[in-house]
């Protein structure tokens, strides 16, 4: 009794006093159909709590949705917290309103892709999928 | 390291109370990963036991919501308290969206409150096959109490009953029709009635809707939901709150010996979740069923009759991979073209197919 595939299970949340949520809307919904098992936490997440929810949660992934600006102090301190709770090897993605030198000091502290506006929902599904299956986590 | 260690080390991190843990020992048991059964008999051997409530009810009843205040009241008094809230799992992607986590958000960062949220995968009765067993691991890991969470109401989805010590159905004043539907079968399905969001109009409609399916209209004592609400429908603002269609001693007073359930009488109950209001009622009655059980010996019955379906469960399951195994999907495939063309019936090779997996031998009926 093995199971066929291991679902992919990704922990979406809005960081931050950020109501933008159709960008979030739609990534959860195009993840559901791409076959990831989608936790989904709503608006107004404080850091610690999204790091409890991945926990709680065993994500394997962590996507974070954000227009409100507040990018460069919310996202590192999801993945500075992660890696205090041993979660170090969960992926930190997102998307939202992220300038491109944002983004590349943000990848420079261990988070990863960041997609913006006018983001076809399957590269970012693409890019779970191949941070997946090259993580070892495929077969635990 | 051998499963059996890896088991071995993981079990005791649960009981240590290891939050981390206790997430990746539920994947490895969601997943049915290598291990998963030498996890579960490590877990089991420590014996942790503690009440388990199931909610159910149509989406957007409010149960997440629910769920959400039963747990602050219970740690309120001190509990701890473990939630497994399954969604339904889309059956075209195999995908799943877990949404129940937003009602629960001021429990987020609350160390007592373990929150897990599952997909059904495909089993039927709106329950994930592996529920048992997570909720098993979560007592493990010493939460006293469980909270289920599942979808629907309709009757193939209330296999949440088979979970539960306390079934609780949630309902709303919008449920009417669903109430007329499954009238014949409502009293055996739930333990608690809730009528939530009993802040609208028509609460104390389907409040005696549903007081008359369950029975209770012939022992309604006074009081009574007509008193609790006002003229508009909406719920009264007694002293006390929101008040209960039947009282705590009527409840008790009702637990005399029938077969099966210890002759409780499912009390229907006015609630407004996001506020809170009727919440204390709720966990009484959870309380109150749960001591009528526990007293009654009916709780002892309650898990030997749910041993007994997932023992049965596990069976089948293992018979099938078995018969997989041995029949492999060409031997199936090939039975399939006999019985299609005619050359062979179902039952012969049905037969066949269990006599060629040694579970029966050529001759024997099924
Ligand atoms: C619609 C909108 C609103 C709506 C939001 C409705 C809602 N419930 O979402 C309303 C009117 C409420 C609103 C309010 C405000 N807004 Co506004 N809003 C927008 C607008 C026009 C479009 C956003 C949107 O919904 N896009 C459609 C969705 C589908 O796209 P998306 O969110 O970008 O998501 C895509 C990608 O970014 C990516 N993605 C996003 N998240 C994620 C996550 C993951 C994991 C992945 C992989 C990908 C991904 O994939 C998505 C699909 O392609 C933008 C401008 C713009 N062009 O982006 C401004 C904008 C975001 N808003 C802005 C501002 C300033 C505000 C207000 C502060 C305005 C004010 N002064 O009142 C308020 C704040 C509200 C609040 N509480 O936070 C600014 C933000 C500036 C900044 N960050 O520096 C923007 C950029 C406008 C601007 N140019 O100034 N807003
Ligand atoms: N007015 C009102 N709304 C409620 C009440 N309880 C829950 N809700 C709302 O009903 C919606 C669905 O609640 P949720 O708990 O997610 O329902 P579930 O799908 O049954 O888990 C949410 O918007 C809640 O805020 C209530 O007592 N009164
Ligand atoms: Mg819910």
């Amino acid at each position: 009794m093995t199971s066929t595939h291991r679902r992919i299970r990704v922990l979406v949340a809005k960081p931050g006093l950020d109501g933008h949520d159709r960008g979030a809307r739609v990534i959860v919904s195009a993840f559901r159909d791409a076959g990831f098992e989608v936790v989904y936490t709503g608006l107004h997440q404080t850091p610690e709590a999204i790091v409890e929810a991945a926990l709680q949660e065993d994500a394997d992934v962590v996507a974070l949705s954000i227009l409100s600006g507040a990018h460069m102090t919310l996202l590192p301190r999801v993945k500075g917290l992660l890696d205090e709770s041993g979660l170090g090897d969960v992926l930190v993605t997102g998307g939202g309103i992220i300038p491109e030198t944002d983004a590349d000091s943000l990848h420079s502290v261990g988070i990863g892709r960041l997609f913006g506006p006018g983001t076809h929902t399957g590269d970012a599904v693409a890019y779970i999928r191949e941070w997946f299956a090259s993580s070892g986590r495929a077969s635990t | 390291m051998s499963d059996l260690e890896r088991a071995g080390s993981l079990a005791e991190r649960c009981a240590a109370g290891e939050r981390a843990a206790l997430a990746r020992a539920i994947s490895v048991v969601e997943d049915r990963r290598p291990g998963f059964r030498e996890l579960l008999a490590q877990v089991a051997a420590r014996g942790c036991r503690g009440h388990r409530t199931g909610i159910t009810g149509p989406p957007g009843a409010g149960k997440s919501t629910l769920a959400a205040a039963l747990a602050r009241h219970w740690r309120g008094a001190g509990e701890e308290v473990a939630i497994v809230a399954v969604d339904p799992t889309s059956p075209y992607s195999g995908g799943a969206l877990l949404g129940d986590r937003v009602r629960m958000a001021p429990l987020q960062l609350d160390r007592g409150v373990f929150i897990r949220s599952m997909a059904t995968r495909g089993a039927g009765g709106g329950l994930a096959e592996a529920v048992h067993d997570v909720i098993d691991l979560m007592e493990g890991s010493g939460f006293g109490r469980v909270l289920l969470e599942t979808v629907g109401v309709g009757q193939t989805e209330l296999g949440v009953a088979a979970a539960a010590d306390t079934v609780v159905l949630v309902l709303t004043p919008e449920s009417g029709d669903e109430v007329q539907a499954m009238k014949a079968g409502l009293a055996e399905v739930a333990d608690v009635f809730v009528v939530n969001k009993s802040d609208r109009p028509g609460a104390r409609a389907l409040a005696r809707q549903l007081r008359d399916a369950v029975g209770l209209g012939r022992r309604r004592q006074g009081g009574g939901l007509d008193a609790a609400a006002a003229g508009d429908g909406t719920l009264a603002r007694t002293p006390s709150g929101p008040a209960a269609v039947t009282t705590v001693g009527e409840r008790a007073g009702a637990l005399a010996e029938e077969a099966g359930a210890p002759g409780w009488i499912p009390p229907v109950l006015a609630a407004v979740a996001t506020t809170g209001e009727g919440i204390a009622a709720v966990a009484g009655a959870i309380e109150d069923h749960r001591r009528g059980l526990a007293g009654s010996g009916a709780l002892e019955a309650r898990r030997i009759a749910r041993a007994q379906a997932r023992i049965r469960a596990a069976v089948r399951a293992a018979l099938e991979a078995h018969l997989g195994r041995v029949a492999g999907g060409g031997g199936f495939a090939e039975a399939a073209r006999m019985v299609a063309g005619g050359r062979e019936t179902v039952y012969e090779a049905a037969q066949r197919l269990l006599a060629a997996g040694g579970i029966l031998s050529g001759d024997e009926e099924p």
